[in-house]
Order: C-alpha cells, then sequence, then structure tokens
C-alpha cells in the first residue's frame, strides 16, 4: 500500500513530522507553548483528519461526528476505573468502541445522502448527548463528568465514585490519592502527554496519507464526484461510505481517548452539536479535502478558543503601552470587541472572511501564494493535489 | 511531571542552555532551579504574583461571569492597596497590616473563559496554571465546572476557591482538600428554606415539583423534599425536564389537574427564568386549590435572573447567599465601593468572588507563602466576619463556608431596577449546619504540585 | 382527558412557533438552493425589534427625585418616559403596554431590510458555491449577528410582556364543556392564531399571486423561468427578505413566552433545521406539517405517563420522530427528488 505514495508525499510526511514534534519551541513567541493547549492542537488535529476522510473524500457532512468523541472519552475513563491506568488498553478499547458506534450510525444514516444525511447523523448525536447529561448517568456521571476515583474502600461505593482496576491491583502498582494516567510508568501529562499525541497524530496523518492515496481514497473521490455514474456502472458506493464513515469514527475515538488520557475526565457536552459543529469549521477553514488542511483549521480555532480569549484589556494595554495614550486607549478599545469576551467575534470573522476570499480554506490561501511566485512545481510537492475541491 | 518540565525548560532558556537538551534530561536542571526558591507550582519569584480568573465570558451565564470579573478587579485593587470595600471590614488585619500585596508582592491576574462547560473551563485553567504561572485559580457559574476545575486544580497543585456553584458535591462527594467554596449549598437552602415556607404557606401542602434534569437539579429537589417533608408537605409529582427546555408549556399543563397547591422549580439560570414566566403565565398563581392560594417557590434566586423573569419574581420565595440591601457594615462597604466603581450593586456571584479573592489573599499572607497545604491549612477552621454574611467558618472537615442564609422574596414595588428582591428573613448559621460526613467524599491530602 | 386535551393544546402552540421558525428556512432552500445557519440569528433579531422598541418608547430623562434614594443612598434620579411627558401618562402607558404587538410592524419593515441587505450583499455570491461553504458563511454571519446584539443588551433574558388584555390563562375548559382546570394562557392562543395567519398568509402569497406564481415556478425550474425573460434574480431578493421578515415576526411575538437574549436564534437553530427536514426539504406545507407533528408529539411525550414507561423519553424525540420519518420516507413527509440530496 506505500507503494502508491510518491518521493513528494514521503517529503510532506517527514516535513509535517518536524513541524509537529518541534511545536513546543516553534509556538513559544505566540504564546500557545504550552502542554495543554499543545495536547488540545494534536488531538483535534487528529479529530479533523479523520473528520476529513468522509466529509472532504466523499462529500458527506456529517453533523454528528461529536458523538465518537464522546464514546471515545467515556470508554477511556472507564477503562482508567475498571482496569488500568496505563493509556493502551484505553486507547485500544476507546477505537473500538467508537468504531462499533459508528458502524450502527453510519450503516443508518448512509442509507441517505445530503442534507437527509447531514441531520440523521445530527438526530443520533443530540440524542447520545441529550441521554448522556440526564437518563444516563450511572454510566456517564451526567453534567459532572466521569472522573478517575481512589480505589474503592467497599463494593457498596458506586462504580462512579470509587474505582477497581483490576489489573494495576493485580500487578500491586500502589496509589497515593487519585493516580495519573500513563504508559508503562510514564506520566501521560504535560509534555510527554503532548508527545504521546504528537507521535500518534503523525501515525494517523500517514495513515490518512495512505487512505488518500489509495484505490480504496480513489473510490471515495469518485462517489464525491458522481455517484449517480458509479451506480450505473455497478459499483455498489455504501460499503465504501460505510468504511469511510467507521475509519472517520474510529479517528474521533481515539481523539476522545485522548483527551481523556491527557486530562482524565470524560463530560457529555463533547456530544454536544455545537462540538460536532466545530470540527466541521475545523475542516472548512483549513481546507477540505487536503491533507494538512484540517489540522491548520483545528489549531487555529483552538488557538482561538484559548488565547484570543484571554487576553483582557490589561493585557492589550500592556502589549500598546509604546503608543500615545490617545491612540493606545483608541486601539484598545477597538481591538478589546475582538479579544477577550469578544473572541466568537473574531471566530464569526474569520469565518465569513476565509470563505468569502478563500473558498478552498486556508490551504486554498497557501497555494495561490505560491502560485503568485511562479513555482506551480512546488504546490504539487505539498501533496495537496486534491486542494480545494469543494464539496458538493 | 509536567511541572518539572516547565520550569526545567523555563530555566534552561532563560541561562541560555541548548533547548534540546531541556526534554531529553527532565531531572538534572530541576532540582537545581528548585532548590533557591519553594517548591511548589508556580512559586512566583518575582515581585508579582499572579490570580487566575476563571468566569464564564461567553455563554447563557456571561453576564454573571462579566459581574465575577468586576469583583475579581475589585479585589486585586484592594488587596493591592492595602484597603478599601470590604477589606476595611474584614475581621483579618493581615493584608492591611501589609500595606499592599501580598507577601510584599503585588497581586496580577489572568483571566479565561470557562463557556460554562466542563472541557472548556479545564483547558482555561489549564492555560492560566502552565503557561501563565497563576497560584490560584478561582471563579466559575455552575457546578459542573467548579466540580471539573476543582479536580483540576488539586492534579495540578494550585487553590480552587470556587466561585458560584450550589450543588452539594462540590465540598461533599466530589471534595478535594486543593478546594474551598464560600457559596452556600442545595442543603443549606433545604434548611433555611422550609421553616419561612412553613410559615407562610403552612404544613399541609402539595407540592409539584419540576427539576432540570441533571446533577443539581435533583440534588436541590431532594433537599427541597428532605426537609418540608417532615412539616407535613407532600410530593405529589417530581418530573424532570431536559436542561435547556426553552417552552415548558407541556410540563406546566399537567399541573393543572394534579391537586398540587405548591410548585417548586428546581431550575437555575435562563430554564428558571423560562419555567417560571410561562407558569405565572398559566394563571398557576390566579388558582386556588384545595381552598388555598396556589404558590411557586424557586429554592435558589440570583439578582440578575430575577431581572430576567420581570414581574413573574413578584412575591416569591427563594435563597439567596448574599443580596446588596444588606445594612451590616461590611455588604454597605462593598456595595459603595463596587457601585462607585462601575456604577450599579454586585450580584451574589460578585460577592462570593471578591470575598473568595481575599480569603485567599489573606491566608496566604498570613501562611507568609502561596504553598498550597500551608494556605490551605489557614483556611481551615478560620473564623471570620466582616465579609457581609455574619460570622462565617471555613470549616476544615470539607472545605466548606458556614453562614447566616438568606430567605428572599421577589419585591412587590421596586423602586429601581436592581431592588428586586427583598430580605424575608436571615436563617441563622445554626439552622443550616449539618455534619461533614453527611454528604460523603473524601478530602484526601494537599497537592502542592512539587516537583 | 382534560390532560390529552391540555398536551394537544401545547402541541398545536409549540408546532405553530416550530413551523413559523421552519417556514423561512424551507422558503430559502427550496427557492435559492441555500442553507441559511444565520436563520436562527434573524428571528433572535425579531426579537429584540421588540425589545428595542419597548426601550424606544421608554427614551427618558433624568428627574432628580425629592423623596427616594438610591442603592448608595445618593437622591434618586426618577427616569420619566419622554412619551408621558409629551402625550401624557395614559397614551404612554397604552402604548408601553402593547409594545409587542406594535413591535411587529417595526419587525416587517427592519427584518425585511436585513433580508434584502443580506441575499444583496452576501447570499447572491454563495448561490453557486457547495452547501458546506454556505453553512460556513452564514454561521459567521450569526455569530457576528449574535455578539453585537449581546454587546448593546448584554447576554441575560430580558423580559418582555404581553398586553395586559391578554395577561393571564383563558378559560378554556368552559369553551368546549371541560373542566375547570382547563386553563391557558391567552398569548399562546394569540400566538397560535397569529401563526396560522402568517402561514396562511404566505400560502395565499405564493398560491394567489403573480409574484407568487414566478417564484414557485423558479422553485421547480430555475433555469427555465430565467429562459423566459423573467428577473428571477430580483424576485428571489423579496422572497429572502419575506423569509426574514417571517423569522422576524415569529420571534417579535415569542418575547412574552421566551424572554429572549443573544442566544436564542442558536437554541432554535437545531430544531427549525430537523424540522424543515422532517417535513421535506424546500416544501412549505411539509415543514408546517411536520412543525405540527412534532410539537404535538413533544407534547405527548412528556406527559409523565409516558415518560414513566420510558425515561427520558421528551428528551430525545424530535430526534427520534426525525429518524425514523427519514428513514421510512426517504426525502421527508412531502419533499421533492433531487433537492439537496447531492
Amino acid at each position: 500500500m506505500f507503494s502508491s505514495l510518491s518521493r513528494n508525499d514521503w517529503l510532506l510526511l517527514i516535513v509535517f513530522s518536524a513541524i509537529v514534534l518541534v511545536l513546543p519551541w516553534a509556538l513559544q513567541p505566540i504564546g500557545a507553548a504550552y502542554p495543554d493547549l499543545l495536547q488540545k492542537f494534536a488531538i483535534f488535529g487528529i479529530f479533523a483528519i479523520g473528520f476529513n476522510i468522509l466529509f472532504g473524500l466523499t462529500g458527506y457532512l456529517s453533523f454528528g461526528h461529536a458523538a465518537f468523541i464522546g464514546v471515545g472519552s467515556y470508554v477511556a475513563v472507564w477503562s482508567f476505573k475498571l482496569l488500568t491506568m496505563n493509556v493502551i488498553p484505553a486507547v485500544i478499547l476507546s477505537v473500538g468502541m467508537a468504531a462499533v458506534f459508528a458502524f450502527l450510525i453510519g450503516y443508518v444514516s448512509l442509507r441517505r445522502s445530503g442534507i437527509y444525511f447531514s441531520i440523521l447523523t445530527l438526530a443520533f448525536a443530540q440524542m447520545s448527548y441529550n441521554l448522556a447529561y440526564s437518563v444516563l448517568t450511572p454510566i456517564t456521571n451526567g453534567e459532572t463528568g466521569l472522573q478517575v476515583r481512589a480505589i474503592r474502600q467497599t463494593a457498596e461505593t458506586s462504580l462512579r465514585d470509587g474505582d477497581v482496576r483490576v489489573i494495576d491491583q493485580l500487578f500491586g502498582i500502589p496509589e497515593v490519592g487519585v493516580p495519573i494516567t500513563n504508559l508503562f510508568g510514564m506520566k501521560m501529562s504535560g509534555y510527554p502527554g503532548f508527545y504521546f499525541c504528537a507521535v500518534l497524530l503523525i501515525i494517523c496523518f500517514f495513515i490518512a496519507m495512505c487512505i488518500t492515496k489509495s484505490n480504496f481514497g480513489m473510490m471515495l473521490k469518485a462517489i464525491k464526484s458522481n455517484q449517480n455514474r458509479l451506480n450505473y456502472t455497478g459499483i455498489h458506493t455504501r460499503p465504501y461510505l460505510i468504511s469511510a464513515f467507521v475509519i472517520s469514527g474510529m479517528y474521533a475515538g481515539l481523539a476522545g481517548s485522548l483527551l481523556a488520557i491527557t486530562d482524565p475526565i470524560a463530560g457529555a457536552e463533547r456530544m454536544q452539536w455545537t462540538a460536532s459543529g466545530e470540527v466541521v469549521l475545523m475542516t472548512i477553514l483549513g481546507g477540505a479535502g487536503t491533507l494538512v488542511g484540517p489540522v491548520l483549521g483545528a489549531g487555529l480555532i483552538k488557538y482561538a478558543e484559548q488565547k484570543v480569549s484571554s487576553w483582557n484589556e490589561g493585557i492589550l494595554h500592556n502589549a500598546l503601552s509604546a503608543l500615545p495614550d490617545g491612540v493606545e486607549d483608541f486601539l484598545v478599545g477597538l481591538f478589546s470587541f475582538f479579544v477577550g469576551e469578544g473572541w466568537h467575534l473574531t471566530l464569526g470573522f474569520l469565518f465569513m472572511v476565509i470563505v468569502i476570499f478563500l473558498p478552498g480554506g486556508l490551504m486554498e490561501g497557501a497555494r495561490r501564494i505560491r502560485a503568485s511566485f511562479g513555482r506551480d512545481n512546488s504546490s504539487k510537492a505539498s501533496g495537496s493535489k486534491t486542494v480545494s475541491q469543494p464539496a458538493e | 511531571m509536567s511541572k518539572k518540565l516547565i520550569v526545567n525548560r523555563r530555566s534552561v532558556l532563560k541561562y541560555g542552555g541548548a533547548a534540546s537538551v531541556a526534554l531529553a534530561t527532565p531531572y538534572f536542571f530541576t532540582r537545581g532551579a528548585l532548590a533557591q526558591s519553594e517548591n511548589y507550582r508556580n512559586a512566583p519569584t518575582g515581585g508579582t504574583v499572579t490570580f487566575g480568573f476563571n468566569v464564564p465570558q461567553t455563554g447563557a451565564y456571561a453576564d454573571e461571569g462579566a459581574d465575577e470579573l468586576r469583583a475579581y478587579e475589585l479585589a486585586v485593587e484592594h488587596i493591592n492597596a492595602g484597603g478599601g470595600g470590604m477589606l476595611d471590614t474584614f475581621s483579618s488585619a493581615a493584608l492591611r497590616d501589609a500595606g499592599g500585596g501580598v507577601n510584599g508582592k503585588k497581586v496580577e491576574f489572568v483571566t479565561g473563559d470557562t463557556q460554562t462547560k466542563s472541557d472548556a473551563a479545564r483547558a482555561s485553567a489549564k492555560r492560566m496554571i502552565e503557561n501563565d504561572g497563576a497560584v490560584v485559580i478561582t471563579g466559575g457559574s455552575s457546578s459542573g465546572v467548579a466540580i471539573a476545575v476543582q479536580g483540576l486544580c488539586q492534579e495540578a497543585g494550585v487553590i480552587f476557591m470556587a466561585g458560584l456553584t450550589h450543588s452539594n458535591d462540590t465540598t461533599g462527594k466530589d471534595k478535594r482538600a486543593n478546594g474551598f467554596r464560600h457559596f452556600f449549598n442545595t442543603e443549606m437552602t433545604g434548611a433555611a428554606l422550609a421553616p419561612v415556607l412553613k410559615n407562610n404557606y403552612g404544613t399541609d401542602r402539595k407540592v409539584y415539583h419540576l427539576t432540570a434534569d441533571y446533577t443539581w437539579g435533583w440534588s436541590q429537589e431532594g433537599s427541597i423534599q428532605k426537609y418540608t417533608e417532615p412539616l407535613g408537605w407532600e410530593t405529589v409529582a417530581a418530573v424532570r425536564t431536559p436542561v435547556g427546555a426553552g417552552d415548558f408549556s407541556q410540563y406546566i399543563t399537567p399541573i393543572l389537574n394534579s391537586g398540587a397547591d405548591t410548585l417548586v422549580l428546581n431550575h437555575y439560570g435562563k430554564d428558571m427564568v423560562n419555567s417560571l414566566t410561562q407558569a405565572v403565565q398559566f394563571g398557576l398563581r390566579d388558582k386556588q386549590v384545595n381552598g388555598k392560594d396556589f404558590v411557586i417557590v424557586v429554592p435558589l434566586y440570583s439578582r440578575l435572573m430575577v431581572q430576567g423573569a420581570g414581574d413573574a419574581a413578584k412575591g416569591i420565595f427563594g435563597s439567596t447567599n448574599w443580596h446588596w440591601s444588606l445594612q451590616d457594615d461590611a455588604s454597605k462597604a462593598f456595595v459603595q465601593s463596587f457601585g462607585e466603581k462601575y456604577g450599579f450593586p454586585p450580584s451574589q456571584a460578585a460577592h462570593t468572588c471578591y470575598a473568595q479573592a481575599i480569603l485567599y489573599a489573606d491566608a496566604c499572607q498570613r501562611a507568609g507563602t502561596f504553598q498550597p497545604s500551608v494556605v490551605g491549612a489557614q483556611l481551615e477552621d478560620f473564623d471570620f466576619d466582616g465579609l457581609g454574611n455574619g460570622p462565617t467558618t471555613y470549616r476544615g472537615s470539607d472545605h466548606q463556608c458556614f453562614k447566616d442564609v438568606l430567605v428572599v422574596k421577589g419585591k412587590e414595588n421596586p423602586s429601581t431596577k436592581y431592588d428586586l428582591l427583598e430580605v424575608v428573613e436571615v436563617t441563622p448559621r445554626a439552622n443550616v449546619e449539618y455534619p461533614a460526613e453527611l454528604l460523603g467524599g473524601e478530602l484526601g491530602p494537599y497537592n502542592d504540585g512539587a516537583a | 382527558m382534560d390532560a390529552i386535551f391540555l398536551q394537544i393544546l401545547n402541541g398545536l402552540d409549540k408546532g405553530g412557533a416550530y413551523a413559523l421558525i421552519a417556514l423561512g428556512l424551507t422558503l430559502v432552500f427550496g427557492t435559492l438552493g441555500v442553507v441559511n445557519f444565520a436563520h436562527g440569528a434573524l428571528f433572535m433579531l425579531g426579537a429584540f425589534c421588540a425589545v428595542t422598541l419597548h426601550r424606544i418608547l421608554n427614551i427618558s430623562f433624568e428627574r432628580v427625585s425629592e423623596t427616594q434614594k438610591d442603592f448608595l443612598g445618593n437622591p434618586l434620579k426618577e427616569q420619566v418616559p419622554y412619551l408621558q411627558e409629551w402625550f401624557g401618562p395614559q397614551v404612554s402607558e397604552f402604548l408601553l403596554d402593547w409594545s409587542v404587538p406594535i413591535s411587529i410592524l417595526l419587525a416587517i419593515i427592519v427584518m425585511g431590510i436585513i433580508g434584502v441587505v443580506m441575499e444583496r450583499g452576501l447570499i447572491k455570491h454563495f448561490y453557486k458555491r457547495p452547501h458546506a461553504d454556505q453553512i460556513l458563511v452564514t454561521f459567521g454571519l450569526a455569530i457576528i449577528l449574535q455578539e453585537i446584539v449581546r454587546h448593546y443588551f448584554g447576554a441575560n433574558p430580558i423580559p418582555q410582556s404581553a398586553p395586559d388584555v391578554f395577561a393571564g390563562a383563558a378559560n378554556v375548559g368552559n369553551w368546549v364543556g371541560l373542566g375547570d382546570n382547563v386553563i391557558y394562557p391567552w398569548w399562546r392562543l394569540v400566538y397560535f392564531m397569529f401563526s396560522a395567519l402568517v402561514i396562511f398568509g404566505v400560502f395565499a402569497f405564493l398560491q394567489f399571486t403573480t409574484f407568487g406564481m414566478v417564484v414557485r415556478a423558479g422553485m421547480q425550474d430555475r433555469e427555465t423561468v430565467g429562459l423566459l425573460g423573467i428577473n428571477i434574480q430580483r424576485r428571489f431578493t423579496v422572497v429572502f427578505g419575506l423569509a426574514a421578515a417571517v423569522a422576524g415576526v415569529a420571534g417579535a411575538m415569542y418575547t412574552p413566552i421566551l424572554p429572549p437574549d443573544y442566544h436564542m436564534g442558536m437554541d432554535f437553530l437545531v430544531l427549525s433545521f430537523v424540522v424543515v427536514v422532517v417535513g421535506g426539504m424546500g416544501s412549505l406545507a411539509g415543514a408546517v406539517l411536520a412543525g405540527f407533528m412534532l410539537g404535538i408529539l413533544q407534547s405527548f411525550a412528556s406527559m409523565n405517563e409516558v415518560k414513566s414507561i420510558l425515561p427520558g423519553i421528551d428528551q430525545i424525540i424530535i430526534y427520534l420522530v426525525a429518524v425514523i420519518v427519514l428513514l421510512t420516507l426517504p426525502r421527508g413527509l412531502m419533499g421533492r427528488k433531487g433537492v439537496m440530496e447531492d
């Protein structure tokens, strides 16, 4: 399957890996080099790459992918509570369970296409969210969210409030208070957590690349450009679509488990439709159908959410203190609309500007810049040959 | 672990070391760097110390969050000045004697947006801890968020001073050594409200509960039942409503035929505004059932919500942590300083957040350090007064404040748009106290986040 | 029996609101082929037309009161509305009391203009663009509109009251021969009548006017209509303005039932999409039918008797129905083949 990758693809993979791994230093100047945000970049990068396998390649717009993130998170936390704080079983179980859910939802939803498909996925996700928030509280711990606890003292304590961790107990691993997730003894919070996510991001990127370049990927793109023609030629498209749906669901499940690994809590809000909408926006913002675009989009939105929202007036005054007083006050007044509590406004403008002027997302912008320098060759080298084929 | 790496990496960069070496050799520099300073998370090194204010800036509680932030800014102002507002009336003189700042350091702050979502709140708290070096996280406007952030602060090794959170679990089932709450809870609401309800509405009532279908709602419903049923009140039905339902008509009409003469709305925020408005529209309050006037009770009130519900809230009983119309010196001083700065009176959310900031700073000053375990020990079983709630104790066994609880009523003839609640009764602290074991949970050990 | 009757009333009332919100959405789908994620925001703007009118009528000057004190103990500055000063308290009271119904006029004008500007300035450029782009751009616009409203009105809900005549509940039970316990708020009855009227009006407009005929023809086959030399573009602008105005009045009239806040549009967005899709994309009758159907089913699912058998059913009923309908009827209740399926 690797034979379908060209030399340029390998080059892209290497460059991508290198950039991801140096992020803790590269992002220092913009104040984004701290573990939590870096982890979020990687995790939502994985989510967006997976989403793009479905949406970017087949054009099927799912509005319910957050459900799989939620499933992944809950399964991971249950794995911590029942089995072990080691992350390997959590990852495997989450991805597996997300695949099962994705198959069930996909099997039903993919009987329809277009907006009908979107609403079906939305409906499933909203049902999951509503139930997880209230009726399923015994499994999800509702609004408070499912958390890792200390080993329970008596069997009467409910499993939500006290853990058993049979594997860890079997090996006699000592615990003080509430333990932290680990990979064979290496703690999975902070920078090690980021590198764990980063490595998985690179692997996921590689897999997505292989899928895009494979025959399977070609088939998915064919579905996007003209499904009817495929049907007329006697090709059953549904198995392909279901596979793509399940794969992207597994990516989401992995992202969900990583959220729980770097921060062992699982809450229902992760499944809300706004969370599903967020990944759609990430993908379109970066460039649907491209490999790098969704990761970029994910980074940008998470940066806005975390950093732009924190720039209060005090910080603005500090940043602009070099300017004359009147100008400073004016600029602070102007910017304060867009940062701090107004960060949603920035996001709104960003969406509009990008989609109006750069229909193919940020990757389209990058391509145009390169094209304007007359270096057409390099645009192919970026591996974004599928760029800006907007999804219909 | 993560902490080691941060300190490690920073110190390496500071001394011009090769950055790549930093991640490869986690232990070397850490010991050296921490040897000079105190060994706990985000120990301030320069002349300033950073507080992290984590409040909802977007979403349904954005106005409440904005008010919390105003209160924090005011608190920081007063702490840095060594006086002003309730700091002047506060029984502990440590901060006033220090003459500005805490432990000789000027207080600075960073802010984060919780969005009233656990994930977002934890992410912004992590940013303030990992990136901005905050020694304390405080604020918030819902219990789900408070519990999530409290858990995070325990793991990270900083103190969490909860903002507005009313669920029992915050200092019950989910309590943590590093977490402290000044606000009251559903248990206290039940205990404070029941006698007032009995005096006004008698002992023979048939009650219909509409309850927001999540942890806080259930806990509130349980507390009201626990304290009113011994008085002779009888629960006809307790119906769960989805959070954010918007239109509650399909839950209100069954009340008409249920034979109930009392409706308890265990809702908060937008849900409460909507369900109360609509219940009044359905003419429930004009009805006569079982020969008695039909009444509505809203266990947890906030002035901002009453503002949203408008006329519907008039004459309806509820409880609140604090109200600006209180006439003690501390409350007057607080309202005065807040009002002069912002032009309107503070909400209860603003009050609890201001108090939490002052209490934390004071504990640090008395401890002489910002180390969580030492600061926490100063807060435990700390008796104080002069913060607007009368004599108060931070109970050591569950890190919950015990103080008087206000029973309030929607005012019939408000003179201004802020004058919406009138204090009916101040339930003395002794009546709302309960043993810490009642709510379960375990504090566990303090976490200093030390390397 | 009483309970069931009341739940039917609830269902009709809800259904009216759902149908009214979904109507504009499906109109835009059907004619322009645009997925408008800002439709919820238009509903919200309509609601704030009512708030704004109330504020305008209340514009006041300050007069220092001799008797009352404010919260800081200074003499209270009383707010006296200009209206009261100019026309006397009676007129002023009357206008304030009736501000919600009066705001319909404001909402029609303002929202119509906003709709036309939006179509000419933005949506026009997105007819040929993929749905994903339409979603992103209108979603961005919705966020911007929402944040602007928040900036001026805050995040807290702002209560609006119905005219005093409609306050309280009507004794519906007596009208139909049921018990005294069957009462229903006047304003909800008014809202139901109002929504029925608007829905009827829109249908009549499309059915019986030449303009409507052209629009309907355009919905069937835009190119052919264009080839006939009819300026379908200009008519589509009007249709968008109409959709915005319908959303606007729906929002303005809803304010006494649901105190409006800046986020209410988003809360209704998903719901209105579900209604439109269950009804069938681009079908007006379908949207109305689906609105009433979902409203009634939601009401019945919330009954204690039902909930005790199926806990949590009221939380998911809408989505469950959507799934069942879409799986049994490929294009919703009354959808046409080929619309929004690719």
